[in-house]
């Protein structure tokens, strides 16, 4: 069983209330790093412990944060991401519902460190309950002296807003979620200038995902070199996992990044194996964006050697024989599943989701969507494929945030890897709206030995 | 002409003092939400040009912020919304056949209301509850691991909440 830093207390009765939450060592890392260090010993810190955002990207945070603008007389600030909104992700919303003291406690050592003095957490509009459960956390943490004035006498001041957003995935782009922030459309800006030297109000600004800053209480309270040892090579620490789809035991996992990918789908202590005893098809391992692997690629690398699950591993072999950590959504599609409906519904969701700034992206994704939904309906044509193809090349990397990539990429990896499910549908028009195509030649590789 | 009850008016001056002073444009879509709970479910026009009026910015500040986040209804709604996710981790757990469901229930289309006013039928794109699918918002929580009897179950739920509550 791997090492816990995050969610292994969630479970204890009463953790979302201060009380509870203090006893069980809450709080430790705020008076670590007020009493005993600088705000830059607190980045150094997190610079050694490798932590890399956990929004999706994977950025190093320290690095991140030593990019932040700090000229004399300008307030800077720190802006949480919930905003999480990537379809197979929910791995914040457990964090922030049910141990908010470490979000709450992330935020005060991060703001320290960044001299933020008002910290707004901008959360996305449908966890419309998360806010009063985040809000009473600020409010506790307040009373017990923990945020306001000349906190622990220091002379620091903070204050911790949640603002809730309306619906829009695009608002997790960090700059559009400032644009968001600051009461308008959530249409991304153009970098640079980036956030770290003109941000919220044009002010300097760190834009850092939930987990991330979550991370900051375990590598204060243990130490940025102790954390630095979990995990492998550049994946340190560990990585909450949001489990979605075809599988025994959905929900949200810990791990420290030294499991396989076979582990975390067949051991009971995580995923319990494919629902209804099926066989594993594909899976999407890090959130709708990211490439959509088949079975044998997902548990093996195309060098034959046990995929990890973790940012290198999971990226051997690059978009055309790998895929992506990304926001850690797990998506798992038994061998039932039709992937051209899959990724349709995710053609959907982009389309849905585009801003409408760019025209690639604007055009793009719902002239894929339209393709897609063809093809599903048995109304396809061959040469349908290859188009597709070619607007999602053309998409991706032409517009002004990923948004472009993020709705390119399972378009992409699903023609690459399933071609064959994809001309079935064009060859069968009548056969495909009566049944799914399968596991077909996708041979799931446990089945197989 | 209308107003926010005093309660709520002092909430939009709470919200305000977050910010930096003369950045009150801020609070627009929290002041948003406030008016669509306050005034009937939905955003009119009356509604968005008296947001305008208290934080001091354009009407159309307002409108194209209203008629750019889903959560908005820029038309009168039922009661009680089905917000219904149709997204692929749904998907591959049921939601098609839920919406069907609820559709034949209820004889609405999606984007109707039932003729009593009391039901709107919406699908929405990824809630991020993929691990609870299938699923639906119902005003500020969410319904997980739907199934047609709990579908039977909720809709006999609001109705005899609104009889409770009429």
């Amino acid at each position: 069983m791997g090492r816990k830093l995050l969610i292994d207390k969630a479970g204890v009765p009463g953790i979302r209330g201060y009380e509870v939450y203090r006893r069980e060592g809450g709080y430790a890392s705020v008076e670590k790093a007020m009493k005993n260090m600088t705000p830059d010993q607190v980045t150094d810190e997190v610079k050694k412990s490798g932590l890399r955002g956990r929004g999706g990207a994977g950025f190093p945070t320290g690095m991140k944060w030593s990019f932040l603008a700090k000229p004399e007389g300008v307030p800077r600030y720190l802006v949480c991401n919930a905003d999480e909104s990537e379809p197979g992700t929910f791995k914040d919303r457990y964090l922030m519902e049910f141990i908010p003291h470490l979000l709450i406690e992330g935020l005060i050592v991060s703001s320290y460190a960044l001299g933020s003095h008002s910290t707004y957490i901008y959360i996305r509009g449908e966890y419309a309950w998360i806010p009063d459960i985040l809000e009473q956390a600020i409010s506790e943490a307040k009373a017990a002296g923990w945020l306001g004035k000349d906190i622990l006498g220091t002379g620091f001041d903070l204050e911790i807003y949640v603002q809730r957003g309306a619906g829009a995935y695009i608002c997790g782009e960090e700059t559009a979620l400032l644009e968001s922030l600051e009461g308008k459309r959530g249409n991304p800006r153009i970098k640079p200038p980036f956030p770290a030297i003109k941000g919220l109000w044009d002010s300097p600004t760190v834009v850092n995902n939930v987990e991330t800053l979550a991370a900051v209480v375990p590598i204060i309270n243990i130490s940025g070199e102790e954390y630095a040892k979990i995990g492998v090579g550049k994946s340190t620490g560990t990585k909450l996992l949001s489990a979605c789809g075809n599988i025994n035991k959905p929900g949200v996992y810990e791990i420290d990044m030294t499991i396989s990918v076979e582990e975390f789908i067949y051991s009971d202590e995580y995923c319990g194996g494919i629902a209804n005893g099926k066989r594993l098809k594909a899976c999407i391992p890090g959130g709708s964006s990211v490439p959509i692997l088949p079975a044998n690629l997902l548990l093996k690398t195309a060098k034959g050697e046990t995929r990890m699950m973790n940012y290198e591993s999971l990226s051997d072999g690059g978009f055309a024989k790998g895929s992506m950590m990304g926001s850690g959504g797990f998506i798992v599609l038994d061998e039932d599943q039709c992937v051209v409906r899959h990724t349709m519904t995710l053609a959907r969701f982009y389309r849905h989701e585009s801003c409408g700034q760019c025209s690639p992206c604007r055009e793009g994704t719902g002239w894929m969507e339209k393709i897609l939904k063809n093809i599903e309906n048995g109304k396809g044509k061959k040469s349908d494929i290859d188009l597709l193809w070619d607007i999602q090349r053309k998409i991706e990397g032409n517009t002004i945030c990923p948004l472009g990539d993020a709705a390119a990429w399972p378009v992409a990896a699903a023609i690459r890897h399933f071609r064959d499910e994809f001309e079935w549908h064009v060859d069968n028009p009548e056969e495909c709206l009566r049944r799914n195509y399968g596991l077909a030649n996708y041979a799931d590789p446990l089945v197989a030995a | 002409m209308i107003k926010f009850s005093e309660e709520k008016q002092k909430k939009v001056e709470e919200i305000i003092a977050r910010y930096p002073q003369g950045k009150q444009k801020s609070a627009l879509l929290p002041v948003l939400h406030l008016a669509q709970e306050e005034f009937g479910g939905w955003l009119s026009s009356e509604t968005m040009d008296y947001v305008a009026s208290l934080l001091s910015i354009e009407p159309i500040e307002v409108y194209e912020v209203a008629t750019f986040y889903s959560m908005y209804n820029l038309k009168p709604v039922g009661r009680y919304i089905f917000e219904v996710c149709q997204t692929g981790p749904c998907m591959l757990n049921g939601s098609d056949g839920i919406i069907d469901y609820i559709k034949k229930t209820l004889n609405i289309g999606v984007g109707e209301t039932t003729t009593d006013g009391l039901f709107t039928l919406k699908t929405v794109e990824c809630l991020g509850a993929c691990g609870y699918a299938p699923m639906m918002q119902l005003g500020k929580f969410f319904r997980e691991h739907l199934t047609k009897e709990k579908v039977d179950q909720i809709i006999a739920e609001c109705r005899n909440n609104a009889a409770a509550n009429n």
